[in-house]
């Protein structure tokens, strides 16, 4: 189980946010929810750590949060992408296709 | 990165806090349960909300505020040392900002003018290399040849009467060529600049004035003021702020109006040629886009090759070349030396209160071992609790700086009261914006630098022996450093005993003197002035004299001997000019060595005699007997006979050593100073007689003012203003650096008497008697005052270096003074040890053994 369960690589959980955000505003632990459900398991998100990245990223401008009601009637804070949010998840995929891509290739060189 | 969002977001946290951490609770809350309710594990709320609560500048602020507080609170609790503490670093602060804020416009910021590293100052050079005024005729040259300068100017001073008010008022001023207000930089802020065409003899007369004159009749501008009988012009006003660095008190300008292709005509008989006179500052702007390097190498060679369309006579035919500073130099090179070893003690002042706080802190932190063992224990990592040691010391040096700066507002102003006549710049001495933030920079370092030595050995186990000998380097280090000071001071001392020591060549004791003017020059006004004040009851003898020895004045012409045949006139010295009554030597007390004495037969008419100093005589005609030589002097085209050799006179400092004089009588010279020096005296005090004295001139002419009244011993005493002045700076931080030293010592002696009740107890159970016991802590106070005594030695050695030019007569090593202060230094550190070792040979056996 443990092996399993990577803690999210240092760096792409700003990533994983934003695009988890592009889809529809989410609050926390929605976010949480979806980015290991589409990791299949492979990522599992603190929610330390997922909770001071939505403040960080909501000071650096990139996401608006909001108190409102949830389908249980519950208040949660939401969070969307903003302009500047898009355009930032767009630098940050095309820079971790490019290292990503690096990668691959080294290790098929190595390989 | 958005900058509003981290400032606001920020700023609602710390002003919201109890919202915000709601928001968080909230916000974790809802996070988990969801989490739970799903099947994943059941987070601890209370960390995750730490953790997200965390992040944020705000926080470190919250921690700042929240450390300050506790600091805070900490030093409430034991005001004692709080007080002491604060104390010493407000007289280490206080001080060096006080300094600091007197030095820095002198030595560190440029003059108040735009671009002023442009302004150089252009000096003739003498025979001895020395600086000499230039000529006018040097002036009209450069200015007609030099390519370099986009102005150049020369300029005298002026003391022009005013007249019309009720009493006639003596103004300062300068008479200065058009280009005066060019080359500085700054123009009239009214009215208008000077206009090269009104620079001729007989030139419109026209006059610029300050603003603070201009303030006492503002609608002075375009009218006339009568200055020396005649009317003048104002055409313009200075701005408030401007700074003319070159004669601070003056208060109007006007021109200068010389012939500025006079020739030199002294073998035809012509005496008006002042155009040749030495007597000139020059000042020039390098042109824009040029370097100051250019300039000067242009200077030189136009030195080098004279032209005949310029011809030079032999006492300026600039041979020797041209002397060219920076005017900033000009102004500041004077008291430099000083400056920066008033700065360098203050430093050490400042050194000395940071090392006896840093040891009160580290004698403190031994107390509160526990209390920070606690902290540790309860979490609080060994950074976290450094942080909060530092918090503490700069909250004390923040208590400092803030007594400090008011220290250092009271300290300038003493200063200013203290400074020497030739401290330039004094209207620029105040707590600035600039001394703030020095006050602010000093207080933030001394804060660190107290604190981060205790802080990290009370954070460390260590055995107490091992901060023994720390606080024992720290008191070594104190009486080190204050050892330097004194020695400093104590060569000080020393060198004013022996300048004052030092004959001025005169009997200053109940003489008076005053500066007498007669706007006309009027022979007979001074001739019947000086008899009005022989009459006054008191008065045994007065005479008038165109130079007053240690006034400021400095008088001098080229003397050339008759026995020098040489065509050229090369090998004539420069001579200081007295032209005075007869009596004047007798009256100031100066000695006859050889000859006769001038007297009241040595008039015009009759054959022209001079008296000369024994100076004069040893370099002009070293190996005759002077008597009978012949002499003409600067522009006087008479010969003159030697009739007397009297004592060289100190004319321009006790230190100096251009003691080269002749003496004329005011008949036989060719024309009357304007403003003369009238030398009384008297039987007895000669103070209470300048009523009298004064009366007695105004009967005569009530309209003549009279200024600079002075008793001849304040001006052999002010002549050495600059000496004085540092030497009180010294002894007044030796004394603090002494004081502090042997607070440390004791500070360190009682502490550890306090630790070692127990073994004193032990040792006198065993035996020991109250005098053992008071040797063995004296003994240990002692060796830590006896090395720093040899530490300081070697310090002082290498840093009096730094005040040779200040001493006088008095080697840097010398060994008088070294050995006075280390007695002083022994016997002080004595007395600091003398009350932590009684109090231990006081110590009953059974206390001290019970208290541990």
């Amino acid at each position: 189980m443990e092996e399993k369960n990577t803690d999210v690589i240092q760096g792409t959980l700003d990533l994983l946010i934003l695009k988890t955000l592009s889809l529809a505003p989410m609050h926390g632990f929605g976010i949480a929810r979806r980015v290991e459900q589409v990791s299949r398991g492979v990522f599992k998100v603190n929610p330390g750590s997922l909770l001071v990245a939505l403040q960080r990223l909501e000071r650096a401008g990139w996401l608006d949060a909001e108190w409102r009601q949830t389908e249980n009637a519950r208040r949660a804070k939401f969070y969307t992408l903003t302009k500047t949010g898009k355009k930032q998840l767009e630098v940050e995929t095309e820079d971790w296709t490019r290292r990503a891509g690096a990668v691959m290739r080294l290790l098929k060189v190595e390989g | 990165m958005s900058l509003w969002r981290q400032t606001t977001r920020g700023l609602w946290t710390l002003t919201h806090r109890r919202a915000a951490d709601q928001d968080i609770a909230d916000e974790v809350r809802h996070y988990l349960e969801l989490q739970a309710a799903e099947g994943g594990p059941r987070g601890h709320a209370a960390m995750v909300q730490e953790q997200v609560r965390s992040y944020g500048w705000e926080n470190v602020v919250d921690q700042v505020i929240g450390d300050a507080r506790y600091a805070a609170r900490r030093l409430l609790a034991s005001p004692g040392f709080a007080t002491v503490a604060a104390l010493t670093l407000a007289v280490g602060i206080g001080a060096s900002t006080a300094i600091f804020s007197a030095v820095n416009p002198i030595l560190f910021e440029p003059l108040p003018y735009p671009d002023a590293g442009r302004v150089l100052m252009i000096s003739d050079r003498d025979e001895g290399g020395g600086r000499q005024d230039v000529t006018f005729g040097t002036y009209a040259e450069l200015a007609a040849r030099s390519r370099s300068f986009s102005a150049l100017a020369v300029v005298k001073p002026w003391q022009p009467t005013l007249i019309g008010r009720a009493e006639p008022e003596r103004l300062d001023g300068q008479r200065v060529s058009a280009g005066y207000f060019q080359a500085l930089g700054i123009p009239p802020h009214l009215g208008r600049d000077f206009d090269a065409a009104d620079d001729r003899p007989h030139g419109q007369n026209v006059v610029i004035i300050s603003d603070a004159l201009w303030r006492r009749d503002t609608t002075i501008l375009g009218r006339q003021l009568t200055l020396d009988g005649n009317r003048f012009t104002v055409i313009g006003v200075m701005p408030a702020g401007f700074d003319n660095v070159l004669q601070p008190s003056a208060q109007l300008w006007s021109l200068l109006q010389y012939q500025s292709s006079a020739p030199f005509l002294r073998d035809a008989g012509n005496h008006d040629t002042r155009e040749w006179g030495h007597h000139l500052t020059m000042i020039g702007r390098v042109r824009h886009g040029l370097s100051t390097d250019v300039a000067r190498r242009e200077v030189a060679d136009l030195a080098r090759t004279p032209t005949p369309e310029f011809a030079r006579p032999f006492w300026a035919s600039l041979n020797d070349g041209l002397l060219v500073h920076s005017l900033q130099d000009d102004v500041t090179s004077g008291v430099r030396p000083a400056l920066l070893a008033i700065l360098g003690a203050v430093l050490l002042v400042l050194t000395i209160a940071c090392l006896n706080v840093t040891n009160l802190l580290l004698a403190r932190g031994v107390q509160r071992r526990g209390e920070l063992a606690m902290r540790a224990a309860l979490g609080a990592g060994r950074a976290r609790i450094i942080r909060q040691l530092l918090t503490e010391s700069l909250l004390l040096a923040l208590v400092g700086g803030v007594l400090g700066l008011a220290l250092a507002t009271f300290g300038t102003r003493v200063l200013v009261a203290l400074s020497p006549p030739e401290l330039p710049r004094v209207s620029a001495i105040g707590i600035d914006g600039v001394a703030f933030l020095f006050a602010f920079g000093v207080t933030t370092i001394c804060g660190v630098s107290i604190g981060l030595i205790p802080a990290l050995q009370n954070t460390r186990n260590l055995r107490s022996r091992h901060q023994h000998s720390l606080r024992g380097a720290l008191v070594i280090s104190e009486v080190a450093l204050a050892l330097v000071l004194l020695v400093g001071a104590g060569l000080l001392l020393r060198s004013l005993n022996h300048l004052f020591g030092v004959s001025p060549g005169f009997d200053p004791s109940h003489v008076v003197t005053m500066q007498v003017q007669d706007t006309r020059a009027r022979y007979q006004f001074f001739a019947q002035a000086l008899d009005a004040v022989r009459r006054v009851p008191g008065v045994t003898s007065a005479a008038f004299t165109s130079q007053l020895p240690l006034s400021g004045e400095v008088d001098g012409y080229g003397a050339h001997m008759e026995s020098n045949t040489r065509s050229d006139e090369s090998g004539d010295f420069s001579a200081l000019r007295y032209t005075a009554s007869p009596a004047y030597p007798q009256t100031l007390g100066i000695a006859l060595r050889r000859g006769r004495w001038l007297d009241d037969h040595d008039i015009a008419g009759r054959p022209h005699v001079v008296l000369v100093s024994e100076s004069f005589a040893k370099h002009n005609v070293p190996d005759q007997d002077p008597i009978g030589q012949r002499l003409r002097l600067g522009p006087d085209t008479t010969w003159e006979t030697i009739v007397g050799v009297v004592d060289d006179v100190k004319q321009i400092s006790l230190a100096g050593d251009q003691t080269d004089a002749v003496y004329t009588t005011t008949s036989q010279w060719s024309w009357v100073d304007s403003r003369q020096s009238l030398v009384v005296r008297a039987r007895h005090d000669a103070a209470p007689l300048v009523p009298a004295i004064k009366a007695a001139v105004w009967s005569v002419d009530k309209d003549q003012p009279i200024i600079r009244v002075a008793m001849m011993d304040d001006l052999v005493a002010q002549s050495e203003a600059k000496r004085h002045f540092a030497l009180t700076v010294f002894e007044a931080f030796g004394l603090a650096a002494l004081a502090l030293a042997a607070i440390g010592l004791y500070g360190v002696l009682s502490g550890s008497v306090t630790e070692r009740l127990r073994e004193i107890g032990v040792r006198s159970a065993l035996g020991a008697s109250p005098g053992d016991i008071l040797t063995l802590i004296v003994r240990q106070g002692m060796t830590l005052a006896a090395l720093g005594v040899a530490l300081g030695l070697l310090g002082a050695i290498i840093a009096s270096r730094a005040i040779t030019t200040l001493l006088f007569g008095v080697s840097a090593l010398d060994p008088a003074t070294y050995l006075g202060v280390i007695i002083v230094l022994l016997v002080v550190s004595g007395l600091a040890c003398w009350l932590p070792a009684t109090r231990a040979s006081g110590v009953a056996p059974l206390i001290a053994l019970r208290t541990s």
